[in-house]
């Protein structure tokens, strides 16, 4: 079985992020950047399968600036075996990455595609399920656990109820969750490794999809800040200020 | 040209964000109401205000079968709307790529027909765009509008369409309690990794009774195994704005926050006076919890206060 991976490189999630004063953006200049968290998990799902002889290779494609080959690197690190990079400078919304990648899984022909559930800089959350439209295959988004039996998917996935189960033939589309799996941390002989792993750059422009940008962002602003507070001595002076507060509440 | 909007079930009846999702595209429009589910849904879809007509389809939940629900009736509409629960996100994305539609998602506030806001960077930005296509496909955040009025009586369409799935729907694992929605709830409690075991969440639990309030854990909490994964806040949680979340033995990272950055009114108990959530509490009670949650339920029940 051969799995395909899709990193995204985004702002490291621990660094607090700014917003420009004009109001163009989120400053990106200067900041750490790393492999979104949530690609992680499906990097570390990949390589687990492998490990348990159920997938023979494993492919990694980002999209974006020269700069992405790093999180590449990483995921070639942590066991998968070749890497893509369609490089681009423009920011491409999330439809645009989605047809690109459609075009990725046209070449390569995958039995799975792994993706995160959502990219923690603009957190839209519609990549895996929109590429799953284009290439016409079935969908498990949330997954936090994946089993493999045979053709077969079965999928347990994060809901809003709790949890459910999905069965699904391959070729499939699934996303995954932050409770999937741990994410190992590459060794460095494994880091040195990568670096002769065949990683092939291929300009977005080659691919013949339209990437226009269908929204206008106007602008991006902080949210409000919520003024420091109070403190209060006892359990007793706090039970005061609920009663008061929940007596003051609108009914909805 | 109208709205359509997929309703948001629970376990075969109407959720409470189907209420608020319907206010927030009541700006935009008069309201088809998808409800692919019971009867009984569909019935509870029509009284709300907004809503000209119900559209009673099979019971359907998995992604690929409400996109394709969704796509055959989209030629009709300018806006296709859903909420951003785990059902929206999955579906919606999906028809979008079907339709050939870049979606908004997550908004949090109509500024127009085609201008929107929706938080980024885990609610730490917020953008404001304008959607240039001639059809939008949108998902709003349901704890960011109030409920739409009962009262109507639109009338209900039975649509005759089978639709198949892909995949197939083998169980599910449902948290079973009478706690109100989190998703929706006016009062939340919400527990840290420190409330230290499952036994310990009964303290929360305790206090949430007390108040009528839903609970809510962090993500290290429900990692531990001590709380259900679907009272997760935060980023990857659910995003909840109650009028009061009481946050006990949370540190405040910003992943949590930003699923409680439209709370109206934040109390923190925490034994750490520099933690990030007390810097940001409207209130803060700095202790041990273990000590100050017994007191402060006794206290509660003591005022006969219910939600
Ligand atoms: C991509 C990504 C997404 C994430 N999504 C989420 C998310 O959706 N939701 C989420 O919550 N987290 C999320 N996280 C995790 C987040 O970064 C934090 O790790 C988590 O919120 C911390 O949980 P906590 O506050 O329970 O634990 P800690 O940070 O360990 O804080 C424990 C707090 O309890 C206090 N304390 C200790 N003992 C007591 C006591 N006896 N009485 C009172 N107070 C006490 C301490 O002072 C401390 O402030 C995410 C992380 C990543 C990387
Ligand atoms: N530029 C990109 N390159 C490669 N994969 C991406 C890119 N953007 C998004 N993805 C994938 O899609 C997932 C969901 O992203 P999003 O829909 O943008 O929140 C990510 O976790 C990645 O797996």
């Amino acid at each position: 079985m051969k799995i395909l991976v899709a990193v995204k490189r985004v702002v490291d999630h621990n660094v607090r992020i700014r917003v420009r004063p004009d109001g163009s953006g989120v400053e990106t200049n200067g900041v750490r950047m790393s492999m979104n968290p949530f690609c992680k998990h499906a990097v570390e799902a990949a390589v687990q399968l492998a490990e348990a002889g159920q997938a023979s290779e494993i492919v990694v494609v980002s999209i974006g600036p020269k700069a992405s080959n790093d999180v590449i690197l990483t995921a070639l690190a942590m066991g998968a075996h070749r890497g893509i990079l369609v490089e681009t400078d423009a920011a491409l919304e999330t439809l645009a990455i989605a047809k690109l990648l459609a075009k990725v899984v046209d070449e390569e022909q995958p039995d799975l595609v792994l993706l995160g559930k959502q990219a923690v800089d603009d957190d839209s959350n519609h990549v895996g399920q929109m590429l799953a439209a284009l290439t016409n295959r079935p969908q498990a988004t949330f997954a936090s656990e994946i089993k493999l039996d045979g053709h077969t998917l079965e999928v347990t996935r994060e809901v809003d109820y709790g949890r459910e189960t999905i069965d699904l033939a391959l070729p499939a589309i699934v996303t995954a969750d932050l409770r999937l799996n741990t994410p190992r941390n590459a060794a460095l002989p494994m880091v040195m490794k990568a670096r002769s792993k065949p990683l092939a750059v291929r300009p977005a422009a080659e691919f013949g999809v339209d990437l226009t940008p269908r929204l206008v962002v106007e602008s991006v602003a902080p949210p409000a800040e919520r003024a420091a507070g109070t403190t209060v001595a006892s359990a007793i002076d706090l039970a005061d200020i609920i009663v008061a507060d929940v007596n003051e509440m609108e009914a909805i | 040209m109208g709205v359509l909007v997929l309703a948001e079930l629970d376990n075969g009846t109407l959720s409470p964000a189907t209420a608020r999702v319907v206010a927030a595209a009541a700006k935009l429009g008069a309201i088809d109401l998808l409800v692919a589910g019971p009867r009984a849904a569909a019935e509870a879809g029509a009284t709300l205000a907004g809503v000209a007509k119900v559209i009673l389809a099979t019971e359907t939940v998995l992604a690929d079968g409400l996109a394709n629900l969704l796509a055959g009736l989209a030629p009709g509409y300018e806006h296709i709307a859903a909420a951003a629960s785990t059902t929206g996100k999955d579906v919606m994305p999906r028809l979008a790529a079907q339709l050939d539609i870049q979606p908004v998602t997550d908004i949090v506030a109509i500024l127009g027909a085609n201008r929107f806001t929706r938080p980024i960077y885990a609610g730490n930005a917020l953008q404001t765009l304008t959607d240039a296509q001639a059809r939008h496909v949108l998902t709003f955040r349901a704890s960011a509008f109030r409920p739409a009025a009962g009262g109507n009586a639109a009338p209900i369409e039975t649509l005759d369409a089978t639709v198949a799935s892909a995949a197939r729907f083998i169980a599910a694992h449902r948290t079973e309690s009478d706690i109100p929605d989190l998703a929706t709830a006016q009062i939340v409690v919400g527990g840290g990794v420190s409330v230290g075991s499952a036994e310990g969440f009964k303290l929360i639990e305790a206090l949430g009774r007390s108040l009528g309030a839903a609970i809510g854990a962090t993500r290290a909490a429900v990692d531990a195994g001590y709380a259900p994964n679907d009272w997760q806040v935060g980023q990857t949680g659910k995003i909840i704005a109650p009028d009061l979340y009481i946050a006990v033995g949370i540190s405040g990272a910003l992943q949590h926050i930003a699923g409680i950055q439209g709370a109206k009114k934040i109390i923190a108990i925490n034994t750490d006076a520099e933690a990030p959530i007390v810097k940001i509490a409207d209130v803060a009670l700095i202790g041990d919890l273990f000590d100050i949650l017994p007191q402060l339920t006794a206290e509660l029940e003591k005022r006969g206060l219910k939600g």
